[in-house]
């Protein structure tokens, strides 16, 4: 069963030091997620659900136990190990967008494939650009585009790279109701088709109902 | 390549929209300040070098008592330089009955290569340039000579077997010569005419002088040629054995230039460091996104790095372009208030040491920052509050603290010199770090009772405690700095006026014999001449150092060493003259008089390398006399006064016999006065300097014009650093300012706090310069520029008055934008 876990975490602990002492933000935390799942991580505010999207994706490192990313322990590498793994193997889709202004919408989705080496960024990169609806707009500086658009040039440099896990935090959290609601519909149209594995922290509860499957966390664990 | 291709792109598009215009202009103005004042110190320091290649009519000359090798000359043509033969001789010159030893110069045609012949059309007149060199069959004999023979233009003069016409009479020639030596009176005549005169006959006293001049380059080339071809008995002077006066002037005007260069570049690091600072702080979110794409420690730092240095390339390119138009205008500005009309092209090499320089800024003052960034965690896409981790000490200082030593080092090589400097600027850095945290504290305590926009401004430096401090150092060394060189401009150019006034003596006599010593000066004064001390002079020749042969030691030493050889001038004084200062040793009192002692000029002990207590031998007029070092003088040469490198106590040298000298100023149009002076005492010989005054002060008043252009450029300079400054914390305000004027402060409240903090801070920072620029300029004038200090209060009101001022202004304009901006537009960004 291991091998079609393509994320598996393990007593997961991350705590950090705060004035009042040492808080525990993600306390053993254990995980498995296979190929091609959908994964809604909900909660209230403060129930570790970044916290344990970073630690997932080799964003950061746990105070105790591990992280597998198929097969591959994410705490024995460093963090430039980490950083070419995620090149090759993890996109991401954030609240705030996260496009590097001075770059255009065509050069933000070439990006992960440039540091990744592969060739043909543009040519792909156009072609994700248009199937997210935004093939006129490849030109267009990220405070040019409103901000469903710049979160489309978000989802198409997610997934301009095929990655093996999609990790999303808050993706419509940014956006209106009907725009987030289209953001959300272009999401998963885009994993069904690349069979992507979707790790989703979401407070949008329709959004979490689309996933296969919903883990609640509150204080740290996972219920 | 995948870096500098990332790196190119995201340039291009910041640069566009003004991401990185801060930077980049701090950077350029910072290599035009540089190069600006690099092109205008080479410049004027080449005017300099030509004014002082004036005085030897040539930029090298050789000397020798014998013929010069024909060699010299073909290698001096091959190399393309220009070469000219001056013969210089003592000869009796006769009109009719009336004679006179003349010192003659037989000139070729091209003399002199540097500076300018006068000719007149009578004796004492003034001089005006003359067209070439005295035809065959003429001569241009000085005022002296003819005045004592009685001729005048169209006598003919015999001059050994020729007789040869006078056409012009000499005012000045630029190497008449400096030294007492060479005060017998003057003519020129053209060296065809040589022969004819049959004066150079076997044994006879004749210097043969070969001049040359050129590109520096080439110059430099052959001087070192020359020195391994010539023969032992000949002698190469070149502009750094021009006279004391003239060397005084430009090493005085070197080392200033070179002070206000440094600050420049000082100044151009504290804005280059606040503006990486900016950049780090702006790219920290791109990086963290580019680690969690997948990039690697090495690929964000390389984007960084290839980003500054292509801002480094264009401000190098711009900046110098800039700085060479600013320098150009300048000076074609001020050409027309000063006697400049010849300056010499600017050499291409401040380009390079501007961009090495820019470089080196950027390795010391952006690199930390840089590296710094490249550590910024990728957990920073989801938490904003992680930056990266604090930085090492080590790390953040150690390369900013290696490149200024080294920026130390390179402008005053000298180590103590170096040191000194380093001291105290590593002193004044760490006053002013104190004095920052002091106020921080302060501004906490004051808070409670001041109006809410003061209390907004005032905490606003209390709570930027860190950002505070570094600001109230890098304004306060650059206010410093720029009220430093305001004080050292105004003690140069006091000293320079109180050192060369108007009347200074133009007329030097000597040969004066003591029985007609009183006559003479009563004369002087009878013909309304402002009169100086009279000295006693003796020659003398000295002839062993602490018992070895001063030819024995000479043999020894492989350079020029002419004072060992050269017959002296001495003299007495019991009293210490005001121009003159003990730097080691003691001047003796009257129970010295009598002692076999002696007092050295700087210039004499340092050729001979000689200390106190050393033995000195001379041989005054075949008598020998020992004297023992007793103390060690500093002159200042310039006052011109009589003034001697060698001096004995009362009661040594009476009772060898000699004569006496003084100097003396004479209104201009006194043409007459002295022609009669020189009928009524024959033997008394005139030295008429007014044409060597014209010579130091055209130098002078190109070094005080530099002074000026290069205080412009620093102020400029230290107008970045605010600039960069107030922009360093502006994404910081423009926040604040909106979440104030969110919580309803009014716009006037908000702009009433940014004045207040920026005011509060730059009267601190002017208080603590003023401070530092006193300290400094007292150090800087009375042990280094060597001139006397004088404390004023006017650099304090400027410091704390300038400094509220310019930083209220400068903050005001820098974050105007950024208060009128609508609070909504601010926090939705």
């Amino acid at each position: 069963m291991i091998r079609n876990r393509v994320l598996q975490a393990e007593n997961l602990c991350k705590q950090v030091s705060s004035p009042e002492g040492s808080l525990t933000i993600v306390d053993e935390v254990s995980l498995g997620i296979l190929a091609g799942e959908s994964v809604a991580v909900t909660g209230p505010s403060g129930a570790g659900k970044s916290t344990l999207l970073a630690l997932l994706a080799g964003l950061d490192v746990p105070t105790r136990g591990r992280v597998l990313l198929e097969g591959q322990d994410l705490t024995q590498l460093d963090e430039d190990g980490r950083a070419r793994l995620r090149a090759q193997r993890v996109g991401f889709v954030f609240q705030s967008f996260h496009l590097i202004p001075a770059l255009t919408a065509l050069e933000n989705v070439m990006l992960p494939l440039e540091l990744a080496g592969r060739g043909d960024a543009r040519r792909a990169a156009a072609e994700t650009l248009r199937r997210v609806g935004l093939g006129e707009r490849t030109g267009h500086y990220p405070r040019q585009l409103s901000g469903g658009e710049q979160q489309r040039v978000a989802l198409a440099r997610a997934f301009v790279t095929q990655p093996a896990v999609l990790f999303a935090d808050e993706p419509t959290g940014n956006l209106d109701t009907v725009t987030g609601a289209r953001v959300g519909e272009l999401l998963f149209e885009l994993n069904a088709n690349a069979h992507t594995t979707l790790v989703l922290v979401t407070h949008d509860r329709e959004l979490a109902a689309r996933c296969a499957r919903m883990v609640q966390m509150e204080a740290g664990r996972v219920l | 390549m995948k870096a500098l291709r990332l790196a190119l792109r995201t340039l291009a598009r910041e640069w566009r929209s003004g991401e990185l215009g801060v930077l980049l202009l701090a950077l350029t103005v910072a290599v035009a300040a540089l190069t600006g004042v690099g092109f205008l110190v080479s410049r004027i320091s080449a005017a300099v070098a030509l004014q002082a290649s004036a005085v030897l009519a040539a930029d090298i000359r050789l000397g020798s008592p014998q013929p010069l090798p024909e060699a010299y000359f073909t290698e001096a043509a091959r190399r393309g330089l220009r070469c000219a033969r001056s013969t210089n001789l003592l000869s009796v010159v006769f009109n009719g009955e009336a004679s006179q030893l003349t010192n003659v110069a037989a000139v070729s045609a091209g003399y002199p290569l540097r500076g300018r012949v006068l000719v007149a059309g009578e004796p004492f007149a003034r001089g005006s340039p003359a067209a070439g060199i005295p035809a065959p069959g003429e001569a241009w004999p000085g005022s002296k000579l003819l005045a004592a023979v009685g001729g005048q233009v169209g006598s003919q003069l015999s001059i050994g077997a020729a007789s040869l016409r006078v056409t012009r009479v000499l005012i000045a020639r630029p190497d008449q010569g400096g030294t007492f030596a060479e005060l017998a009176p003057n003519l020129i005549m053209n060296a065809a005419d040589l022969p004819a005169t049959r004066l150079i006959q076997p044994g006879s006293r004749v210097s043969y002088g070969a001049l040359f001049a050129g590109e520096r380059t080439r110059i430099d080339a052959f001087k070192a040629w020359l020195i391994a071809h010539k023969g032992p008995g000949e002698r190469l002077r070149d502009i750094t054995e021009a006279s004391p006066q003239i060397r005084n002037a430009v090493e005085r005007a070197g080392r200033f230039l070179s002070l206000a260069s440094l600050v420049s570049v000082l100044l151009c690091a504290i804005a280059v460091a606040m503006t990486a600072r900016r950049y780090v702080h702006r790219h920290l979110d791109a990086v963290a996104l580019l680690k969690t794409l997948g990039a690697t420690r090495a690929f964000t730092l390389a984007v960084s790095v290839l980003q500054l240095l292509s801002l480094a390339l264009l401000a190098a390119v711009a900046g110098a372009a800039l700085g060479f138009l600013a320098q150009e205008w300048l000076l074609r500005t001020i050409r027309g208030l000063l006697a400049v009309t010849d300056l010499p092209a600017a050499s291409l090499s401040p380009l390079a040491i501007g961009f090495v320089t820019a470089i080196a800024l950027l390795a010391g003052f952006a690199l930390p920052p840089l590296l710094q960034l490249a550590r910024v965690p990728a957990l920073r896409v989801l938490r904003r509050d992680v930056g990266p981790p604090p930085p090492l000490v080590l790390l953040a200082f150690g390369p900013a603290i290696a490149v200024v030593l080294l920026l130390i080092y390179w402008v005053v090589p000298e180590r103590k010199l170096f040191l000194s400097f380093t001291a105290a600027l590593a002193a004044f850095v760490l006053v002013l770090t104190l004095a920052g945290l002091l106020l921080v504290y302060l501004a906490g305590r004051l808070r409670g009772r001041v109006g809410v926009a003061w209390r907004f401004g005032v905490a606003n430096l209390s709570r930027r405690r860190a950002e505070s401090v570094v600001q109230l150092v890098a304004f306060g060394t650059g206010i410093m700095v720029l009220l430093l060189l305001g004080i050292l401009r105004d003690d140069l150019n006091g000293d320079w006026q109180r050192t060369l006034p108007p009347n200074l003596p133009n007329y030097f006599f000597i040969n004066i014999p003591p029985a007609v010593r009183g006559d003479f000066v009563r004369a002087l004064q009878a013909q309304g001449a402002r009169t100086t001390r009279v000295l006693p002079m003796i020659r003398g020749r000295l002839t062993s150092i602490n018992g070895h042969a001063v030819e024995s030691l000479r043999a020894a030493r492989t350079g020029e060493d002419s004072f060992a050889t050269r017959e002296q001038n001495l003299t007495w004084a019991s009293e210490l003259a005001a121009d003159n200062r003990i730097i080691a040793g003691r001047w003796w009192t009257a129970e010295d008089f009598g002692k076999p002692l002696v007092s050295l000029a700087t210039e004499f002990q340092e050729s001979l390398g000689l200390r106190l207590g050393d033995r000195l031998s001379f041989d005054i007029a075949g008598e020998a006399l020992e004297v023992t070092v007793a103390s060690i003088r500093k002159v200042k040469w310039d006052t011109f006064q009589p003034n001697f490198f060698i001096v004995f106590p009362p009661g040594v040298l009476e009772g060898a016999a000699g004569t006496y000298m003084t100097s003396a100023y004479f209104t201009p149009g006194s043409a007459r006065s002295l022609a009669q002076l020189v009928r009524r005492f024959p033997s008394v010989s005139i030295f008429d300097i007014d044409e060597l005054l014209t010579q130091v002060r055209g130098v002078l008043d190109k070094a005080a014009f530099a002074v000026q252009s290069v205080f412009v450029f620093t102020l400029f300079a230290g107008l970045t650093v605010l600039l960069a400054a107030v922009q360093s914390s502006r994404d910081e305000r423009r926040y604040e300012s909106a979440m104030l004027r969110t919580l309803g402060a009014s716009r006037r409240t908000v702009v009433q706090g940014v004045l207040a903090e920026f005011a509060t801070l730059g009267s601190l920072s002017g208080l603590l310069a003023a401070v530092g620029a006193s300290v400094g300029a007292y150090f800087l004038t009375t042990q280094w520029l060597d001139l006397r200090y004088a404390f004023g209060l006017m650099p304090w009101v400027e410091g704390v008055a300038g400094g509220a001022l310019l930083m209220a202004a400068g903050g005001w304009l820098a974050t105007r934008s950024v208060v009128n901006q609508p609070p909504l537009t601010t926090l939705r960004a």
